[in-house]
């Protein structure tokens, strides 16, 4: 084992001419950990993960990942990290379990095609030509060829883009599971949902720096927030108010109406408040 | 949750096969090829049917003899082997790869632990199996209904075999290297096929070389479909008619040695300008 972490960047740094797409990112990974990486469009995640995923050089930086600097991708370093990519690269001609059977051929660890194909949920499709599928098979059919290599890094960019709900509960159980077989997994997602039903931690990233990393129910102080209370007063309008001690507040309430409170609720900031909240400020 | 708890990802040697060594994984890539290419119906049609549909248009326009005993078809199939040739190596990747480039398909690949020879080895084998049944196809049709003359001693077959070893790997070569100057898929087409026709014309694949303009002769000199046209004159044609040649004879050397250079210039082309991601892509 080299150490706890999968993956350490310090100083991260990318520019395309003038334009700086990471200016100063910062980052630790834990092994077997679920990091999901949050961020407005243009703030620089694509940037960050390609360059971790071996794709894009970096101007400057240290950039650990699984041990090695991901700038000089080896096969050995290749077959440990899996990679679902924001567009999908389509065989068209091809059958879904052609393609992937043709892939399990790169890795010396591959899985059972069949096996991964059957737990992407497309059993159903596994014979069937890959333009025929739907935009959201299609996403599956890139994450059984990220995870034929079983590999211990997984990359997930923007995974559940176009799917529906149903299908986005079953990717989630499916990277449950991954995480729970020890997979490290990095995300990035608009869905603040999706982050604070996977993540173990997220980090939010804007304009190219990394301005927080936390645990998705602790993140911008959120815990720690003041709660709102609102309750409807005698005459039916809404009173509400901010308070660091709700529950006090509410056993004033209660006394005050005499046992239940009409319209009674108690509300933290969500993670999207707070995430607004930050991306807003920097 | 804590992020360290988690059990590390299991390391098992009794997983499935090995991976297969790196000519094995080469084969399977051209397998892969082949079969994308033969489920394609437009490339099937206009890449392997093209020179066959051409040489019965030819045949039925110049019915009569170039000389005593020896048919136009005789001196034209020359040109439709050499085309053909062309056709399937050098349109058929200037086409294909920048379409496979734009969907992702090449970054895909770059992203498992894949050799990068081994794509390479894929296209080429692939080339060299649709080359052979091509030429074989146009030959057997050219016997059957044409009477054509197929050749009559060992030396002369040998002959055919490095002309079209020689020149199908130049041609694979050059259009690898010009797959890259397309930008998006579909100029793929747009940058080869004003290339691919005007050498046709030029290189005496449609008219008698001789009876063109000297200096066309001459700009058709600078490039290999020329010359393998002339290697494969020599193969069909008696040998009287090397003296017919601008050269006043076939000039085996130099088309061995034109043929060569281009693979050299193609190769070094490949090595330093082949890309497997698109501008945008970084």
């Amino acid at each position: 084992m080299e150490n706890e972490l999968a993956i350490s960047v310090r100083g991260l740094r990318k520019a395309y001419g003038d334009n700086v797409a990471v200016a100063s990112v910062d980052l630790d990974v834990h092994r077997g950990e679920v990091f999901a990486l949050l961020g407005p469009n243009g703030a620089g995640k694509t940037t960050t993960v390609e360059i971790l995923e071996g794709y894009r050089q970096r101007d400057a930086g240290e950039v650990r990942v699984l041990g090695a600097d991901p700038a000089h991708p080896d096969a050995g370093w290749r077959s440990r990290v899996g990679i679902v990519l924001q567009g999908t690269g389509e065989f068209d001609e091809l059958t879904v379990s052609e393609v992937v059977r043709h892939f399990s051929g790169f890795y010396p660890e591959a899985d059972d095609p069949d096996k991964v194909v059957e737990r992407v949920g497309l059993g159903a499709k596994a014979k069937a030509r890959t333009h025929t599928l739907s935009g959201g098979q299609k996403r599956r059919l890139d994450v059984a060829l990220g995870i034929i290599g079983r590999p211990e890094l997984l990359f997930l960019d923007e995974p559940t883009t176009g799917f529906d709900p149903e299908a986005r509960r079953e990717f989630w159980e499916l990277i449950r599971d991954l995480s729970a077989a020890g997979t490290t997994i990095v995300l990035t997602t608009h869905y603040l949902d999706e982050a604070e039903a996977l993540a173990d931690r997220v980090g939010v990233i804007a304009a190219g720096r990394v301005i927080e990393v936390a645990p998705p129910n602790a993140l911008g102080n959120r815990q720690e927030s003041l709660a709102t209370v609102s309750w409807r007063t005698p005459d039916g309008t809404l009173a509400s108010a901010e308070t660091a001690t709700p529950t006090a507040l509410v056993y004033d309430l209660a006394a005050r109406f005499g046992g239940e409170v009409p319209g009674l609720t108690v509300t933290r900031p969500t993670l999207e408040d707070v995430y607004l909240r930050m991306i807003g400020h920097s | 949750m804590t992020t360290t708890t988690k059990p590390a990802a299991p390391v098992t040697a009794a997983t499935a096969a090995r991976r297969p060594g790196s000519g094995a994984l080469a084969l399977r890539q051209g397998r892969l090829e082949i079969t994308q290419f033969l489920r394609s119906r437009e490339s099937v049609v206009f890449t392997m049917g093209f020179p066959i549909i051409m040489i019965l248009i030819f045949a039925a326009i110049f019915s009569d003899e170039i000389a005593p005993g020896v048919s136009y078809t005789q001196y034209f199939i020359t040109g439709m082997i050499a085309t053909g040739l062309m056709t399937v190596s050098f349109q058929n990747l200037g086409i294909w790869i920048p379409i496979e480039r734009d969907r992702g398909v090449l970054k895909r690949y770059r992203g498992t632990p894949m050799p990068k020879w081994v794509w390479f080895a894929g296209k080429v084998i692939m080339v060299v199996v649709i080359g052979i049944a091509e030429t074989v196809l146009l030959l057997a049709v050219s016997v059957a209904m044409f009477d054509l003359d197929l050749p009559q001693t060992t030396a002369k077959w040998l002959t055919f075999a490095w002309v079209s070893v020689l020149g199908v790997t130049a041609c694979t070569l050059c259009g690898i290297a010009i797959s890259s100057l397309a930008r998006t898929a579909r100029s793929g087409s747009a940058v080869v096929t004003p290339v691919a026709l005007v050498l046709q014309f030029i290189s005496g694949v449609f008219f008698v070389f001789t009876s063109l303009p000297t200096w066309m002769q001459q700009v058709a000199a600078i490039f290999p479909l020329k010359w393998m046209c002339q290697g494969l004159r020599s193969v069909f044609l008696p040998d009287s008619f090397g003296a017919r040649e601008p050269g006043g004879s076939f000039e085996l050397g130099t088309v061995a040695l034109v043929l060569s250079a281009w693979c050299v210039i193609g190769l070094v082309l490949c090595l330093t300008t082949f890309r497997w991601t698109t501008k945008r892509d970084g």
